[in-house]
């Protein structure tokens, strides 16, 4: 146990998970930069969140994801040359093509879709939740969704049955401030999306989800209560994307309209970096050395290299595979 | 096959209820599902584990029905009726229907929808509707529509051995109507039409409520010497144009009959469907007798007027007839 109160393996390998994530997702903006057409809404500056939480999951637990899902696949256990092939829309993709970013997933991994419908797949966490009680397992079902997510109709829906049935589903609001272009602050009077919490006598915990450590230790309570026949949690992480709703830009071009957020607001969240954060503490707490960390950082730029590659590699579908996989 | 006479409703519970016994993943879920037609029994035999009551949140039930399916388990969603589909068809259209799709098969999504359909008499335009045209249009799910006792059982015991997501639509004002259904088990397979009667002067095509009153119309029919051919699809998607097109041969007249309201109704498609494939065989433009082009009102002579009624097909073989080179 190192003095953070995690053990040394745990956080390397969470401060590898949020590396990778970056890594990726940085390349896939470069990608896009440079011209090659490619949906993908990025996930650069809320690693914390997904990481935190799939750390706290077993293998054979469920995760539901979003539009903004390359985080959720990563860390709970996608491989980045399948994930970057299905952004290609190769036939090795994880979706052999047919989903792409909105839909990335890999299902063997534990992982239920990201989705293109914002708040679309809250329901469906809930009912492998109520799947998991009927087969009366201990697994959990973890649903990330956003602010935006939160004022959807399912969003009530959902969470009232869990309630209810005290279904083993932890809903993980990444509160990143913004819905597309609207800040929660218009969008919503709480001041936490937690305090929705209490309308369903549910366990309402709001953490900084610039933070990894905290999000770790309030996913792995909420998991443990869940195992044990606790019933659901609202956990809600305070978080912020750097780059644009969608696309790889930090100041999204709206038009002529002025853009919906500062660029002192962006910096001032940049500051509070999560992997930069880790990265200090675990070189204060002597975790990891300078070389470590840069052998770290050195495999997975090799790493995220490789997929690309592999994603460049591999063969297009054939078209008629476009008629394939829609029913078993 | 020894059999005995069972409504629609009691076929189709005894189906749900010997498939249960067999399959321990088999559960339903939906707003007193405890309470109505053969919910009592299934709950005393199954209790509250497997008959699930669920609060008035349509797309959140349904959306639950896909997270179990994907997770080991095989739902059945029960919803009041079709008219509260629209509440649930982001969960079916953008969800159910393509979740494997999306994923490149790495799911199945073995998931039974059942919403009864249709106009039972004086319950207005958001409790009567059909609305199969809305489902034959979303890639993805089976579309059942169910016209006997005999079918309601077989038919839903085919959608509860499917692997693929299934809307199951049982036309209300039938539910009640006793029909022979077998002791023996049996299954009744998707994408095989049933030819209800025999006739050589014009095939109709009708499903659910629409068969029986087609059939009406029919012996009405052979009263005069026309003799019509009733073809009963069973299900629309997958549907069986092969047994539509060898009657088409012998009589050269289509005639469509449903209940939804005709403008791209489930009907445009299969008449679409012959002009491509049944051209050949045609003697006489392919007629279609739908509702109006309206909500259903509520007065029960508004009803009537709007919905195709035992005259109204009788009237329009005659014209096809007619029509015929």
């Amino acid at each position: 146990m190192s003095d953070l109160g995690i053990t040394a393996e745990k956080l390397v390998e969470m401060y590898s998970t949020m590396l990778r994530i970056r890594r990726f997702e940085e390349r896939v903006a470069d990608i896009i930069m440079k011209g090659r057409r490619m949906t993908a809404h990025l996930y650069i500056g809320e690693e914390a969140v997904a990481t935190g939480v799939c750390a706290a999951l077993r293998s054979d637990d469920y995760v539901s994801s979003t539009h903004r899902g390359h985080g959720h696949c990563i860390a709970k256990g996608t491989e980045v040359k399948y994930m970057m092939a299905e952004l290609y829309g190769k036939r090795t993709g994880t979706n052999k093509g047919k989903g792409g970013s909105m839909h990335i997933a890999k299902v063997s991994a534990g992982l239920l879709g990201a989705n293109g419908i914002v708040g679309g797949s809250i329901p469906t966490a809930t009912g492998a939740g109520l799947s998991i009680k009927l087969r009366g397992t201990d697994q959990v079902s973890v649903c990330f969704f956003g602010d935006g997510g939160s004022n959807q109709g399912v969003f009530h829906e959902s969470l009232n049955i869990a309630s209810i049935f005290d279904l083993p589903v932890i809903y993980v609001c990444e509160n990143n401030m913004y819905a597309i272009s609207t800040p929660i602050t218009y969008a919503a009077r709480v001041a936490d999306i937690c305090e929705r919490a209490a309308a369903y006598r549910i366990s309402g915990v709001s953490v900084d989800g610039m933070d990894v450590i905290a999000v770790y230790k309030a996913a792995g309570e909420a998991v443990s209560r869940a195992r044990k026949g606790l019933g659901p949690t609202l956990l809600e992480c305070k978080t912020y994307r750097y780059r644009g709703h969608a696309g790889p830009y930090e100041m999204e071009p709206y038009g002529d309209q002025a853009p919906y957020r500062s660029k002192e607001e962006l910096e001032s969240w940049k500051k509070r970096d999560a992997i930069l954060k880790l990265r200090r503490q675990v070189l204060e707490k002597g975790v990891l050395g300078e070389d470590q960390v840069e052998r770290i950082e050195a495999d997975i730029s090799k790493e995220v290299e490789e997929a690309v590659k592999f994603a460049m590699e591999s063969p297009d579908p054939a078209p008629e595979e476009a008629l394939e996989d829609l029913l078993a | 096959m020894s059999s005995r006479q069972l409504t629609c409703d009691e076929a189709t519970g005894e189906a749900i209820a010997e498939e249960m016994r067999r399959d321990p993943s088999i559960f339903l879920m939906g707003e007193g599902v405890d309470r109505r037609e053969y919910g009592p029994s299934l709950f005393k035999e199954f209790g509250s584990k497997r008959i699930i009551c669920m609060p008035i949140s349509e797309p959140g039930y349904t959306g639950v029905g896909l997270g179990a399916a994907l997770t080991g388990m095989r739902p059945i969603v029960r919803i009041g009726f079709v008219d509260l589909m629209p509440l649930a068809m982001d969960q079916l259209l953008n969800q159910i229907g393509k979740v494997r799709y999306m994923l490149g098969g790495q799911v199945k999504v073995p998931l039974v929808i059942i919403a009864p359909t249709g106009a039972a008499g004086g319950a207005a335009a958001q409790h009567s509707q059909s609305l199969e045209g809305l489902f034959v249009h979303t890639p993805g799910i089976r579309v059942v529509v169910p016209s006997t006792p005999y079918d309601a059982k077989g038919l839903m015991k085919t959608a509860l051995r499917e692997n693929n997501p299934t809307v199951y639509l049982p036309s209300k004002p039938i539910l009640r109507i006793r029909g022979p259904v077998p002791l023996e088990d049996y299954t009744v397979p998707f994408g095989k039409a049933e030819v209800r009667r025999q006739g050589e002067d014009v095939t109709v095509v009708a499903w659910s409520r629409m068969a029986l009153r087609a059939l009406e119309a029919a012996e009405k029919l052979g009263k005069d010497d026309i003799n019509v051919e009733v073809i009963d699809p069973r299900t629309l998607v997958p549907f069986d144009l092969e047994t539509v097109l060898v009657s088409l041969k012998k009589t050269g007249a289509l005639l469509i009959i449903e209940e939804e309201c005709k403008r791209g109704a489930a009907g445009a498609e299969i008449a679409s469907s012959i002009a491509d494939e049944g051209f050949r065989y045609l003697k006489a433009p392919v007629r279609r007798v739908a509702s109006e082009n309206v909500p259903i009102p509520y007065s029960q002579v508004l009803e009537n007027f709007v919905i195709p009624q035992v005259d109204d097909i009788v009237k329009a073989a005659k014209d096809i007839i007619k029509a015929k080179l």
